[in-house]
């Protein structure tokens, strides 16, 4: 088979960083190609070279023999180039179809929707995908957007579709689905870059990959069939060995820390988001809550650190009910929340690391005496956290914003694990993280319950959640549809039951 | 700040003053060609006369910064406001507020010495206008209602209070009963400090708040809450901080700050409440002088003595042209605005990709490709918000 896209020697800087130092990339046609490198390797910069969003600064790219000279995205779908980034593109108030045709209506001046909904369906079809295009895109799961953002690109004839760390948003169950749509792009001759840093999806689908290293090729075109182990990969991307396994000893539970009981939420559309939630976390064991996004985790640890209000129910922590309790007395009380989402809620972007840090702490001593801030306090102490947490910055006077994910990361679980706590809340701890940073992200949190915290660990990642937590709680649709022991789960159970298929359903007949 | 170069000092000196001055000189580039337009004057000369009368001499600059001071307050109004992420639209009003309350207690509680009657006076400028900045907090946390629409509103029915006071219950019993109270009282005057110059007091209580501006907002746990709320008020709630606490307390400011200079301009300019008192638009240009400076202290200052200077030399420039009408001034503050707003249009391009992004649809991928930041080695230094440097 020939080469279908040639990247030679592709430089690009931004200033004086180089983001892509000499990268050679050829792709054949017809095959799963993985990029595979950390967060910030240059594996985006180098797709978004070859989607016209950046120009390299040096380098040759050639497409079907032909050179390739894009300016703009426009460019690259006119050549049969597409990709479906990591956040979709796509307006919620508008339909799939009008999202479809959107920068794309031919030349005719009058939009005939109707034409291109017909089309539009005739291909959903063909791919086995139930997409109906007059729904509205904010209606649909985040499993549907994303096979309504390949359909977008399909609909544009491209030939050749970047896939942007596709799986990070799916379930086990919709992941299967996606590779099934993969399969078939493939049989039908089409070409796919697949950009992950999930070693096992990319030996389960990728015919070859290539690695890449800060910005440099760390390996090209390696036949995944040959790779041995996933410690060969995950060496080649990160330059050195990484224990895949984080250690851990069996947990030695102690006293109830955080006592939940039959706790309900009823959200402000009068939606029952929480159903009866009863649950305990003891002091030295660390408690997985794992299911799809969405069913109710984010309330869950809202209604537990004050930030939502509970319908009903009870919520003791250290004895103490603290069901309706401020946000601030519950944090005060010993609780440290990594949340879920770091840019909205963990931090301040515009603010330097040392005011990140006092963010939460910012009114008890020593960081503030009578109302009245102790930078050089403040200052001292950050410098420690920074170093103790392996933080990556210039100086504790840079803005949060401008540190990479992963050392965002790091700076939030190291304030909330330097406070004094009881109980440690750890949302999607190792979210967007590459696989560094999320062990030693785990090994802190880990720490953090052989020092004796209680820990309360919500993810999606299945690998996580099979990995650090000593019970894991499996939630769906606002319930506790189980509690296992780790011991007793398995990535099919768990995918099964995040799906909301309990064992009794199996064994009925269908 | 540590670990910093005095190179890499001036560097980011410069970073920060670039768009302000990009700002300025193309607000005057344009005011040059209404100028042409307008009239048949040269509009070099013409910006020649407008400095002169600004800053050319001692006597100018002592108008300049009269004109500045109540800018000044108005502009700290908005910063503290915006601070908290609170758009203050109402520094006009509670400017209003503060300068009806100041006069009533000057000229209603008289027989005090001035020692205390003057504090006095001022105070009840803060007050009169901290309860117009509370009632759009009040309104705010309470109801949801849009701080930009109440505090509009608010500017109306300030300036109609005035309007009755002056005609109703404050009315001077004097023939021939012009629209406007007595005079203040000596006793809660404020007059100028250097001899020779009219420059008043007000301008060091000004300069004194500018200072607590600055320690309130970096130096305490309560203005430092104030900024993380501002910035990201989800942040704050996870921090356990209050958003309706900050909203109330900066608005409460806000007002306050404004209401402050409604009393200065009273008992140290005009010496009297008037129906034409606030024909000036005071709170709106404070806004400009306030994005100007970037919200920042120093800049406030700065940008407060610029803007002061455009109207102190607007006249000398409209007399000695005779064809160029003073109201250019409003234009260039206006434009100025205009440019700050619309800065981005200053930023050199760092990817040539950006301009050729004629579709939505690759403006989306550009936008996103900002918020990914990880695989983005440089962030683009024009998103950060206005006055995000402290």
């Amino acid at each position: 088979m020939a080469s279908i896209l040639e990247m030679k020697h592709i430089t690009k800087r931004f200033g004086p960083v180089v983001a892509n130092k000499d990268v050679s990339f050829s792709v054949e046609e017809g095959e799963v190609h993985a990029l595979l490198g950390e967060n910030g390797a240059g594996k985006s910069t180098l797709m978004n070279i070859l989607f016209g969003l950046y120009e390299q600064t040096s380098g040759d790219i050639y497409y079907r023999g032909e050179p390739l000279n894009v300016r703009s995205p426009r460019d690259a779908i006119d050549r049969g180039i597409g990709m479906v980034h990591q956040h979709f593109m796509l307006i919620p108030a508008h339909s799939a179809i009008e999202n479809v045709v959107l920068g794309y209506g031919g030349n005719k001046e009058v939009l005939d929707l109707k034409a291109a909904a017909k089309r539009f369906s005739e291909m959903a079809d063909r791919y086995h995908m139930n997409i109906d295009p007059w729904e509205k895109v904010g209606k649909m799961s985040v499993g549907q957007q994303q096979r309504l953002e390949i359909l977008k690109a399909l609909y544009r004839d491209v030939d050749t579709l970047i896939l942007d760390e596709p799986t990070a948003v799916l379930t086990p169950q919709e992941v299967e689905g996606l590779f099934d749509v993969i399969r078939q792009l493939i049989a039908e001759g089409k070409t796919v870059i697949f950009i992950s840093h999930k070693l096992p999806e990319i030996m389960a689908i990728c015919d070859r990959c290539t690695v890449l290293r800060q910005g440099e090729v760390a390996a090209a075109g390696l036949e995944v069939k040959s790779i041995k182990n996933l410690n060969e990969l995950a060496h080649l991307m990160v330059g050195r060995e990484v224990e895949l396994v984080t250690a851990k000893t069996p947990s030695e539970p102690g006293e109830v820390i955080l006592d939940v009981e039959d706790l309900n939420y009823i959200n402000e559309k009068g939606i029952h988001v929480l159903k009866d939630v009863s649950f305990q976390v003891r002091a030295g064991e660390i408690v997985g809550v794992c299911g799809v996004d969405g069913n109710g985790q984010s309330e869950l640890v809202k209604c537990l650190t004050g930030l939502l209000a509970p319908a009903s129910g009870r919520v003791e922590l250290l004895g103490k009910d603290v069901t309706h309790e401020s946000a601030k007395n519950i944090l005060d009380a010993g609780v440290g929340h990594i949340p879920e989402d770091r840019h909205k809620m963990g931090m301040v972007g515009a603010m330097n690391l040392r005011e990140n840090i006092a963010m939460v702490d910012n009114y008890k001593e020593p960081y503030s005496t009578k109302g009245f801030m102790h930078w050089r306090w403040i200052d001292k102490h950050s410098r420690e956290l920074v170093q103790k947490f392996s933080v990556k910055t210039p100086s504790i006077m840079e803005k949060a914003i401008n540190l990479s994910g992963g050392n965002q990361q790091k700076m939030v679980v190291g304030r909330e694990l330097s406070r004094e706590t009881h109980l440690l809340i750890a949302v999607h701890p190792s979210r967007g993280l590459d696989i560094g940073a999320t062990k030693y992200i785990q090994s802190q949190i880990v720490e953090a319950r052989d020092r004796g915290a209680a820990v309360l660990m919500v993810s999606t990642e299945l690998d996580e959640i099979l990995e650090i937590p000593d019970r894991v709680l499996v939630i769906y649709g606002g319930r506790i549809l189980a509690c296992l022991e780790q011991a007793a789960c398995s990535r099919n159970r768990l995918g099964l039951l995040m799906a909301g298929i309990t064992e009794d359903d199996e064994e009925q007949p269908a | 700040m540590e670990g910093m170069t005095i190179k890499q000092r001036l560097q980011a000196l410069l970073r920060t003053l670039y768009f302000p001055i990009m700002a300025i000189i193309a607000s005057l580039l344009v005011g040059s060609i209404v100028i042409l337009f307008t009239s048949k004057s040269n509009p070099f000369v013409a910006y020649g006369h407008m400095f002169q009368g600004g800053f050319g001499t001692k006597r100018s600059f002592d108008a300049t910064l009269t004109k500045a001071i109540p800018l000044m307050f108005t502009a700290l109004s908005f910063s503290i406001a915006k601070r908290s992420g609170i758009i203050n639209l109402g520094a006009q009003g509670q400017f209003t507020a503060g300068a009806i309350s100041a006069t009533a207690v000057g000229i209603y509680l008289t027989g005090l010495p001035a020692a205390i009657h003057l504090p006095l006076t001022l105070l009840a400028g803060f007050i009169g206008g901290s309860l117009f900045g509370f009632i759009t907090a009040a309104l705010k946390v309470k109801f949801g209602a849009s701080e930009l629409i109440v505090t509009i509103m608010l500017n109306y029915i300030a300036a109609l209070l005035a309007a009755y006071f002056v005609t109703g219950p404050m009315l001077e019993q004097l023939p021939p009963y012009y629209p406007q109270s007595p005079a203040i009282p000596k006793t809660a005057r404020l007059g100028s400090f250097i001899p020779g110059l009219n420059v008043h007091t007000g301008l060091l209580i000004v300069l004194g708040g500018v200072f607590l501006y600055y320690f309130y907002l970096w130096k305490t746990t309560s203005g430092f809450r104030m900024r993380v709320v501002g910035l990201n008020p989800t942040a704050g709630e996870y921090a356990g901080m209050s958003v309706a606490r900050s909203t109330i307390l900066s608005l409460f400011l806000a007002g306050g700050l404004a209401g402050l200079g409604g009393a200065v301009e009273i008992i140290a300019v005009q010496g009297r409440l008037m129906i034409t008192s606030f024909s000036e638009s005071f709170g709106f240009t404070g806004i400009a002088v306030a994005l100007l400076g970037n919200l920042n202290p120093l800049g406030i200052v700065f940008s407060g003595i610029l803007f002061g200077g455009i109207s102190a030399g607007s006249l000398r420039m409209e007399v000695l042209t005779r064809d160029v009408n003073a109201s250019v001034a409003e234009v260039i503050q206006a434009l100025i605005i205009l440019f700050i707003a619309g800065r981005m249009m200053f930023q050199i391009k760092r990817r040539r990709k950006m301009t050729t992004a004629a579709d939505p649809d690759v403006q989306d991928d550009v936008l996103a490709e900002d918020t990914e930041g990880a695989d983005t080695p440089l962030p683009e230094p024009a998103i950060e918000k206005a006055g995000d440097q402290a």
